[in-house]
């Protein structure tokens, strides 16, 4: 199955909504509103053409630059046709919220529990969205970029210092 | 209190019909429980033999590995990949390797991409031996993981031999390796293909048609392929169930197009088939071993990485011979080589599963973000769902069959 395919597939099914990231390193990337995103998966992985039924990864990446700051990233296999595509969504910050994916498959769970635990990002509907790695008293999300690693002060890894 | 005693030796039931038969009692199972052969906790309900419900809580050993690696360049990540599944650790050195070098777009010559295949089979055996070894101790027979252990124990020799180191190897750089297989490797390599295969029968024959062994995992835990797919399984425990995924088939890499081999499926998911199918892998990953022993033969002498200087450290005592040694040198520890922006997926098959390395790279001396994909992560979570109704020894022989590994389920 080509790339061009599928993006057909997908944009006559949802017109306007989905938009593919150019030069994409490996994989084919489309870009879906928050809105959509759950009826998105649900094609995918439900069409008699493309079963994607492989829900590989979710996780999330922290844009403070962006002014949607956070995004969620799906990575989905489609084993009959053996393609990959990556879902990305873009929200708001600083309380991101988007619809769970455990209605599409049970393996989500946890996979949104680890990035409600390390990015704050709250997936309405999910069943049991606690702290997973972190203890449950922690009052931060480490893996936002505000957070820092050790010692703030400390410069000699900062990229600044070598002339970036 | 006389009453119960006058029960108890007039040989009548302690416990008479009248008696409240339905309440359950907490047990506590880890995090530091000789049957969960890890650090993590699984509070379940029991009602009387039979697990009611259960809950498990991971993360006791969380090291918080993808902080770490924002702040750190590409061949300090190493080190924390072999802290994941340390029982193979380098399926990940090698999954991470080639991760970068698919950022970089570098071309690893043929004859390194098979001493990776060599590297990573030894460690998809040594895991499996440990996998299916401790299932064996769980169901009662303990002979059966002290003959294969010592195999393990020289696989372990081997990578020590290659790298210097037996657990965390820390095997290869960006490129290839830091230095070729010498000629005790090679030789230990082929007097392993040479011990191992009637360990491994002798192993194979006191289980495969053992009774008791049949009997105490057939129909255990079974796994429909639809379950599995649901919860996101891949590696051997989803290919017990029938689906015929592997990453080196499906998303090749490191050559493993061009080797013969078999992928072996189960029909029903339970625990025996789990077994069979990991003892299978063993075989296959033998032959792989072989293939790539011969194919190394045809490949140039000498040659185990990429001639990629601006990311391959040039050998130290030129360092202080040679001036363009030396730039290199001072480039590559300094983060002044110029690296793309972009973000790259890879995928290997780990001995539980597929590997994954979620990259993002915005130019900088470290990753801006990087995510593993950890197998065992996402095995894992059906544990508790699925113990609902099973007897509690068989519970414990379907977590050993998952092969849980603690550092790959808390990264």
């Amino acid at each position: 199955m080509e790339n061009s395919f599928l993006l057909d597939k997908l944009q006559g099914n949802f017109p306007s909504k989905i938009v593919e990231i150019p030069d994409a390193h490996d994989l084919m990337t489309i870009l879906v509103d928050v809105d959509d995103i759950i009826d998105v998966l649900r094609f995918l992985k439900l069409d008699n053409e493309l079963q994607f039924v492989h829900l590989t990864d979710i996780t999330a990446v922290h844009f403070p630059h962006l002014e949607k700051e956070y995004a969620v990233v799906y990575h989905i296999h489609s084993l009959i046709h053996n393609i990959r595509i990556r879902v990305k969504v873009f929200l708001y910050g600083p309380n991101p919220e988007i619809p769970t994916a455990t209605v599409v498959w049970k393996g989500a769970n946890w996979m949104e529990r680890e990035t409600y635990d390390f990015f704050g990002i709250n997936f309405i509907g999910h069943p049991d969205l606690r702290r997973i790695l972190n203890v449950d008293d922690m009052d931060v999300f480490p893996m936002r970029k505000e957070y820092p690693l050790e010692d703030p002060n400390r410069v000699d890894k900062k990229d600044l210092y070598f002339g970036r | 209190m006389s009453e119960f005693i006058s029960k108890m030796t007039s040989n009548q039931p302690v416990f008479d019909d009248n008696d409240p038969q339905d309440e359950l009692i907490t047990l506590n199972i880890g995090p530091t429980h000789p049957a969960t052969h890890g650090v993590f906790q699984n509070v379940v309900q029991i009602d009387g033999e039979r697990i009611v419900s259960g809950v498990s809580t991971i993360g006791y050993i969380h090291r918080a590995f993808e902080k770490i690696a924002e702040h750190r360049p590409f061949y300090q990540i190493t080190p924390l990949t072999d802290r994941l599944n340390y029982c193979s650790a380098p399926i990940n050195n090698m999954g991470w390797h080639m991760t970068v070098e698919k950022l970089l777009k570098i071309e690893i010559p043929k004859r390194v991409q098979y001493m990776r295949v060599i590297v990573m089979e030894l460690a998809r055996i040594a895991d499996h031996i440990i996998c299916n070894g401790i299932l064996g101790v769980d169901t009662g027979a303990f002979s059966g993981f002290l003959y294969v252990m010592q195999e393990r124990e020289f696989i372990y020799e081997i990578f020590e031999e290659i790298c210097g180191a037996r657990l965390t190897t820390n095997i290869g750089r960006i490129g290839g390796f830091e230095r070729d297989f010498n000629a005790v490797a090679f030789e230990k390599i082929s007097e392993f293909l040479k011990r191992y295969p009637p360990v491994l029968k002798e192993f194979e024959e006191m289980f495969v048609r053992n009774r008791i062994f049949i009997e105490r995992t057939s129909g255990v835990a079974a796994v429909t392929p639809e379950q599995a797919l649901d919860y996101g399984w891949s590696g051997p425990i989803l290919r017990a169930t029938g689906v015929d995924y592997d990453v080196r088939v499906q998303n090749s890499y490191c050559s493993y197009e061009e080797f013969d081999f078999e992928v072996p499926v189960g029909t029903t998911g339970d625990v025996y088939d789990r077994f069979m199918v990991r003892n299978e892998e063993m075989w296959q990953s033998l032959r792989i071993i072989e293939q790539a022993l011969e194919k190394i033969e045809k490949e140039p002498k000498g040659v185990f990485h990429a001639e990629v200087p601006d990311f391959y450290l040039p050998p130290k005592e030129q360092v202080y011979t040679n001036m363009e040694a030396l730039i290199y040198h001072f480039k590559i520890v300094m983060g002044e080589v110029d690296t793309p922006k972009a973000e790259v997926y890879h995928a290997v098959e780990g001995a539980n599963g597929e590997l994954g390395f979620y990259l993002i790279h915005d130019g900088g001396r470290s990753p801006y973000r990087l995510h593993f994909r950890r197998p065992s992560f996402v095995n894992y979570q059906m544990f508790a769902p699925m113990s609902a109704g099973m007897l509690l020894s068989d519970a414990i022989l379907n977590m050993s069959s998952l092969n849980v590994i603690a550092g790959e389920l808390d990264a």
